[in-house]
């Protein structure tokens, strides 16, 4: 008889799904691009739709470590990594869009524009804080780089998400309710963080029944 | 007794695999569960939090243009080839002149307008001309109409956030209303105010800018011909996302410049505050003449995107109207002066 706990948890469908599901934003922007639904100004409206979603990933990648911390979730973690690398892809988008679309390869106004726009070289400045991300993400260079090093390097997913908020903040023109969500929402995880390496936190018991299925069904 | 039917023991699904069936099917609906709602989460943010995006709007079934309120017997004058009042580039459609456009007093999203500017009433609607003029009124908006012949003149739109539309206006020049009314000596600014009423402009509700906006202009440049009152655009009443039932058009300032839904014209002797260089001084100058030399302290103005095209443009002096108007602005630094 099969250990029925194999099949019960939730790990079998969990990457999967969230596979699936991040992929929505790509998929509808196609969409809407090929029917010519993004409005009437496409190029902001992509370039604004995938800069959004980028941030999205990137601060839901930080939410992971401190949801374990605070309630004992392990699931997250399953799935850290995945949601880092959709920041990344999702924030290549953006870049390539920006270059290519929207100034045409004119790498002249680019380069003006990133030295001399302070909104633009953060969210620069971001985007290359990702890429070495992005490159150490599989396990074998977590073994080659040392799980400590490799740790510390992947703190800059921080300093990328509080580049991408200030991009954010310093892009619109006055209403800012959306960048200042993303901003309270990177501080309450960074505070998380920062509480639990000073020793003022009290981390929540990790759901032990849940680690053991995740141990048996997914050991990578 | 009754035999039951008996299927041969190689078709019973054992049971171990039956309990994987139930277990399957558990997680597929996990799985789709799982991925529409990370799915349907991302687009909803993407959407600004709204259930749907709107659709920009289009224009009403009866696009036929109706007559512009005042009555006006004799037909409306194209403006003449090769004058600054026309332009022979293409005019920008009906749908995105009205679909996309700033205008905060009914949200801070250019398709909020379209969607929310249905509560604002046009009429009855009253202009009060005040301060230093010999004839201070307070004016019916169709008595206004009734007063000068309405012009159409297509000119070009060019937004400080580097979008620029071509749209066909309709009205008359604020001169002929500023000369009707007589300004005194002392009358060297004009200041212009949108009407200040939450119920029919739900965006002022939020504190998003100083409300009521204000706008205003040196007198020598409200008495330039191009600078213009439009009432209508694309041949019909103005519709209410662009500032129904009266507005200011000044073709070679940026568009922040032609307020909106105005309710107050007031001739006044020191430089009136303005709302954007209220909320941002840095940022947003009195004058806000189209300039590519100077660029928003956070982007740059050199090139402009015309909305339905894909490559960008290089932005004009003036918007392309500095042969008409650049001498408005002789000996004064337009860098200081944005």
């Amino acid at each position: 008889m099969p250990n029925r706990k194999l099949f019960s948890g939730p790990v079998p469908f969990l990457k999967p799904a969230v596979f699936v599901g991040s992929l929505f934003p790509f998929v509808a922007l196609a969409i809407r691009a090929a029917r010519g639904q993004l409005g009437a100004n496409p190029i902001a409206t992509g370039l604004n739709q995938l800069g959004l979603v980028a941030l999205v990933f990137l601060v839901a990648s930080l939410a992971c470590t401190p949801l374990k911390l605070l309630f004992g979730w392990t699931w997250p973690i399953r799935i850290r990594r995945m949601l880092g690398l959709f920041a990344f892809f999702y924030a290549l988008l953006h870049v390539a869009t920006y270059s290519g679309v929207d100034q045409g390869f004119d790498w002249k106004a680019i380069l003006a524009d990133v030295t001399k726009r302070k909104f633009i070289f953060v969210g620069f400045a971001a985007f290359v804080l990702l890429i070495p991300l992005a490159a150490t993400s599989t396990d074998k260079m977590v073994r080659r780089l040392g799980f400590a090093r490799w740790k510390l390097l992947h703190r800059l997913a921080y300093g990328a998400a509080i580049l991408g908020v200030i991009h954010f903040i310093w892009r619109v023109k006055k209403d800012l309710s959306q960048p200042m969500i993303f901003a309270v929402l990177l501080a309450a995880l960074l505070a998380v963080r920062i509480l639990d390496s000073l020793g003022l936190l009290r981390r929540a018991q990790p759901k032990v029944v849940h680690q053991d299925r995740l141990a048996k069904v997914n050991p990578d | 007794m009754a035999k039951l039917p008996n299927e041969p023991s190689s078709e019973i699904t054992p049971q171990p695999l039956y309990l994987r069936r139930r277990e399957f099917i558990k997680n597929a609906a996990l799985f789709a569960g799982t991925a529409t709602a990370v799915g349907g989460g991302l687009l909803w943010v993407m959407s600004g939090g709204r259930a749907d995006a709107p659709e920009p709007a289009s224009p009403p079934p009866d696009a036929q243009p109706p007559a512009p309120r005042a009555a006006h017997a004799e037909p409306i004058a194209p403006p003449a080839p090769g004058s600054p009042y026309g332009t022979d580039e293409a005019m920008t459609p009906y749908k995105d002149v009205t679909g996309y456009n700033n205008f905060y007093e009914f949200g801070v999203d250019k398709t909020d307008p379209a969607s929310n500017a249905g509560t604002l009433r046009p009429r009855p609607w009253t202009v009060s001309i005040e301060g230093e003029v010999n004839k201070p009124q307070i004016l019916d908006i169709d008595t206004l109409l009734g007063w000068f012949p309405l012009e159409e003149r297509i000119y070009r739109m060019r937004c400080v956030e580097a979008w620029s539309m071509v749209i066909p206006w309709l009205g008359f020049p604020l001169a002929s209303l500023v000369k009707r009314v007589e300004p005194t000596s002392r009358a060297k600014y004009l200041a212009f105010t949108t009407l200040l009423d939450p119920k029919q402009m739900p965006g002022q509700r939020s504190h998003v800018l100083d409300w009521p906006y204000v706008e205003g202009l040196r007198i020598d440049e409200a008495m330039h011909p191009l600078a213009m009152l439009v009432t209508g655009l694309y041949g019909k009443s103005l519709p209410n996302p662009n500032g129904a039932p009266l507005r200011l058009v000044v073709p070679w300032k940026y568009g922040f410049k032609g307020i909106k839904s105005i309710v107050k014209i007031r001739f006044v002797e020191q430089q009136p505050p303005t709302t954007w260089s209220l909320a941002a001084a840095n940022e947003y100058g009195f004058y806000a003449n189209v300039n590519p030399e100077v660029d928003h302290p956070r982007w740059s103005q050199a090139t402009e995107r015309r909305i339905g095209e894909y490559r960008r443009r290089k932005t004009l002096p003036f918007n392309g109207y500095g042969e008409w108007v650049a001498s408005l602005y002789t000996g004064m630094d337009l860098r200081r002066n944005f």
